[in-house]
C-alpha cells in the first residue's frame, strides 16, 4: 500500500503524516505490529533485560519489607532520599503523556495524534513506578490504608491538612483518570483488533476488551463528547497533581523548600522531563518499527520546541530561587543558595545547571532540532538533569538547614539504587508488553487524520478507493 | 444495511434516508464522521449534564467528608490550625471533583451507548468487520414504522452503495460479534 509515495518526505517537514496513506493503510500498518509480525530478537532481548531488572525490584521490595526501611540510605537529618526524589521524578515523567493527549487535544494540535497513545501508556507505567515509592518509603507500609478515609472502629480520619494525604488523592485520581482516558481511547482500536485478528483466542480477548464497539454514529457522538470532557478534566488535573506534589515541599518550613514558585515551576519541570522521556522512547520506536510515516520530523521538532520552552521556564525557576534567596535578606535562605553552589553537593548543582539550562540551548538551532541522534542524547541528558533537580531540592536543603548541630550527609545505599533501577526495569517491561499487545498509535485517530488531510487537500479521492481489494478482508466469517 | 466506501457518501445517504421519513436507523463508521449522528436524527446528548452532576457530587462529597470528620466527628488540634481549615481542604475537593466527573464521563458514555454488549445483529453481516477499517454502513432498522423489506432494499439500492445486505436478527444463535 502507498507504494507510490513521493520522495519529498524529507523536504516537507510540515507533514504530520507522510503522503499516500489511506484508512486501510494506516489500519493495516499499525495493527500489523501486533497482529502479524513475529517476535523480534530486539524485543525479546529488551523485555528479558527489563524483566530481570523488575525481579531486582521485587527483591528490593522484599528486603525492605522484611528488614525495614533503614536499608535505604536515609539518616537524620535527611529522611527523604531517593524514595521521594524518584517519586517526584516518575510522576513528572508521567505528565507529558497527559499533556500530549489532553492539552494538545484541547488546542486541536493534530500532531498529537501519532504520539498520544504511547505517551499515555508511558504516563500509566511511570505512575505505576511512582506509586511504589510512597508505599515503600513508609516505615510500616502495611498500614498504608490508614491514609484513606473509611469509617472505622477507632473513629479516626486522615489528617486533611497534610500534603502527603493530598498526594494520596492526587496520585490515585491521576492514575485512575489516566487509565480511563487511555482505555476510552483504546476502545475503537480494540474493536479494530477484534475484527482483524485471525486467531480465535486473540479475537475473544480483544472482543471482550472492545466491549462490543461497533462504530455506531450515535456512539461516536457520545464518545467524542466523553473524550473531550475527559481532556478538559485531565488538563487541570495534571497541573494540580504536580502542584500537590510540589506542596510536599513548599508547605514545609525548610529553607530551599518553602518557596512559593514551586507549584508552577514543578509543573514546568514535569512537562520538561516528560517530553524528554517521550523523545527517548519515540526515537527508537519509530526506527525499529518503521513508523517514520506517522512519527515524522515535524513531531520530533515540535517536541524539541516544547523542551526548549519548558527548559527556559525551568531555568527561570532556578534563577528566581537564587534571586529570592538573596532578596529575602534571610540568613538561612542565603546560606541555602551558597550551600547548593559551593557546599558538599556542589557537583550535583553544577551538573543540574549544565544538563537542564545550558544543554537545552542548542535547541534554538533548527539543525539541532532535526538532528535525531542529538535529540535522543539530549533527551537522556535532560532526564538525568531533572533527576538531579529533585535530588538537589530534596537532599541539599535537608542536609544543612537551621541547626548546624543537626547537619548531615546523605548518600543512596545499594538498596536505593537497586530500587531505582528496578523501577526503570518495571517501566520498560510494561512498555515492551504494551508495544506487543496494543496499538502503539491510535488507529481511529489516524484514520480521522487521513480524512482531515484529504479534506484539506480537496482530494476527490476518498479514503478507501484504490488500495483495498480486501484480499485480506476478515471475511473468514462464520 | 448498505455499505459505502466514503464518509461523504454515507452522510448524504443518511440525510436522504431521514428526508424519506426513516427514523429508526444507525450508521457505522471507522472514525467519528462529522455530522453523521445529526444526519440520522440524533441531537440530544445528555452526557455533559451527567458529567456535571458527577463532578459536583464528587466535590461536595469530598468537602463535606473533610468538614464533618474534622469539625464534628473527631475534632483534633493539629499544629494549632483551625478545625475548619478550608484552604487545606481545597486540593482534595478538587481531586475528587475530577475523579467524580471522569468516572461519570466514562461510565455514562458506555451506559448511554448500551455497552458492553459483545453481541449485536449488525455483526452478522458479512464484511461488517470492515466498519473498523475503511467502510461506512447505513442500517435502517426493522422496527422503523415505515419499514418494509422490499421498499427499504430498493431505497438503499437507490443510494448507490457498494453492497446492500439484510441483517439477520439475533434469532439464529450466531449473533455473536466474536464469532466472526
Amino acid at each position: 500500500m502507498a507504494s507510490d509515495r513521493p520522495e519529498n518526505l524529507e523536504q516537507d517537514e510540515h507533514l504530520v503524516l507522510a503522503p499516500g496513506h489511506t484508512y486501510a493503510s494506516v489500519t493495516d500498518k499499525i495493527s500489523s505490529i501486533v497482529l502479524t509480525s513475529p517476535f523480534r530478537k530486539s524485543w525479546i532481548f529488551g523485555f528479558a533485560l527489563s524483566f530481570l531488572l523488575t525481579l531486582m525490584l521485587l527483591t528490593t521490595i522484599t528486603a525492605v519489607l522484611t528488614q525495614g526501611v533503614g536499608l535505604f540510605g536515609i539518616r537524620r537529618p535527611v529522611m527523604w532520599g531517593f524514595d521521594i526524589v524518584n517519586f517526584v521524578w516518575w510522576i513528572g515523567i508521567g505528565h507529558a503523556g497527559t499533556l500530549i493527549s489532553a492539552v494538545l487535544l484541547l488546542f486541536r494540535q493534530e500532531w498529537r495524534t501519532s504520539i498520544n497513545r504511547f505517551a499515555e501508556a508511558m504516563t500509566l507505567f511511570a505512575v505505576a513506578c511512582a506509586g511504589l515509592y510512597p508505599l515503600m518509603h513508609m516505615g510500616r507500609p502495611w498500614y498504608f490504608y490508614w491514609l484513606t478515609p473509611y469509617p472505622n472502629t477507632m473513629a479516626l480520619w486522615p489528617q486533611w491538612r497534610s500534603p502527603l494525604v493530598w498526594d494520596v488523592f492526587a496520585v490515585s485520581t491521576y492514575a485512575s483518570v489516566s487509565l480511563l482516558f487511555w482505555y476510552v481511547g483504546l476502545i475503537p482500536d480494540l474493536a479494530t483488533f477484534r475484527d482483524r485478528s485471525k486467531n480465535r483466542f486473540s479475537k475473544i480477548i480483544y472482543g471482550i476488551l472492545a466491549m462490543g464497539w461497533r462504530g455506531s454514529a450515535i456512539h461516536w457522538h457520545r464518545y467524542r463528547t466523553a473524550y473531550l470532557l475527559l481532556a478538559g478534566i485531565a488538563t487541570p488535573l495534571v497541573v494540580s497533581v504536580h502542584t500537590v506534589v510540589s506542596l510536599d515541599f513548599a508547605a514545609g518550613v525548610v529553607p530551599g523548600w518553602h518557596t512559593t514558585i514551586f507549584p508552577p515551576y514543578f509543573v514546568a519541570g514535569a512537562i520538561y522531563s516528560g517530553f524528554a522521556m517521550v523523545l527517548t522512547l519515540a526515537i527508537p520506536l519509530r526506527r525499529y518499527y518503521g513508523l517514520e510515516d506517522f512519527i515524522t520530523m515535524k513531531h520530533l521538532e515540535n517536541m524539541a520546541k516544547i523542551l526548549l520552552v519548558t527548559g527556559l521556564i525551568v531555568s527561570y525557576g532556578y534563577a528566581l530561587e537564587a534571586f529570592f534567596a538573596w532578596y529575602s535578606g534571610n540568613t538561612f535562605e542565603q546560606f541555602m543558595m551558597k550551600n547548593r553552589a559551593t557546599g558538599p553537593y556542589w557537583h550535583t548543582y553544577a551538573l543540574l545547571i549544565l544538563c537542564n539550562c545550558l544543554s537545552v540551548q542548542v535547541l534554538w538551532s533548527k539543525w539541532a532540532r532535526t538532528c535525531v541522534p542529538l535529540l535522543w542524547v539530549l533527551s537522556i541528558v535532560i532526564n538525568i538533569g531533572m533527576w538531579l533537580e529533585r535530588y538537589v531540592i530534596v537532599v541539599t536543603s535537608l542536609a544543612r538547614d537551621y541547626i548546624p548541630g543537626a547537619w548531615g550527609m546523605y548518600h543512596g545505599s545499594v538498596w536505593d539504587y537497586s530500587m531505582y533501577y528496578g523501577t526503570i526495569g518495571l517501566f520498560f517491561a510494561l512498555l515492551f508488553l504494551f508495544i506487543r499487545v496494543l496499538p502503539v498509535i491510535s488507529i481511529a485517530e489516524m484514520r480521522e487524520l487521513v480524512a482531515e488531510t484529504r479534506e484539506r487537500n480537496g482530494g476527490e479521492d476518498h479514503g478507501s478507493s484504490h488500495d483495498d481489494d480486501d484480499q485480506d478482508l476478515v471475511a473468514s466469517s462464520g | 444495511m448498505a455499505e459505502f466506501t466514503s464518509a461523504e457518501a454515507v452522510v448524504s445517504a443518511a440525510e436522504r434516508a431521514y428526508e424519506a421519513g426513516y427514523r429508526r436507523m444507525d450508521a457505522y463508521s471507522p472514525y467519528p464522521v462529522e455530522g453523521l449522528a445529526e444526519a440520522i436524527g440524533f441531537t440530544r446528548n445528555r452526557l455533559p449534564l451527567l458529567v456535571l452532576i458527577g463532578g459536583l457530587m464528587g466535590g461536595l462529597g469530598a468537602y463535606f467528608m473533610m468538614w464533618y470528620s474534622s469539625v464534628i466527628h473527631y475534632p483534633i488540634n493539629v499544629g494549632g490550625r483551625p478545625l475548619h481549615s478550608w484552604p487545606a481542604f481545597i486540593p482534595i475537593t478538587f481531586e475528587l471533583t475530577v475523579l467524580g466527573s471522569a468516572v461519570t464521563a466514562v461510565l455514562g458514555m458506555l451506559g448511554l451507548n448500551g455497552l458492553p454488549m459483545p453481541h449485536h445483529p449488525v455483526f452478522n453481516v458479512p464484511g461488517f468487520a470492515l466498519a473498523s477499517r475503511n467502510r461506512f454502513f447505513l442500517c435502517i432498522q426493522s422496527d422503523d414504522p415505515q419499514y418494509d423489506p422490499t421498499t427499504v432494499r430498493e431505497f438503499l439500492e437507490g443510494l448507490a452503495p457498494k453492497l446492500v445486505s439484510e441483517v439477520a436478527t439475533s434469532a439464529g444463535g450466531e449473533a455473536t460479534g466474536l464469532g466472526h
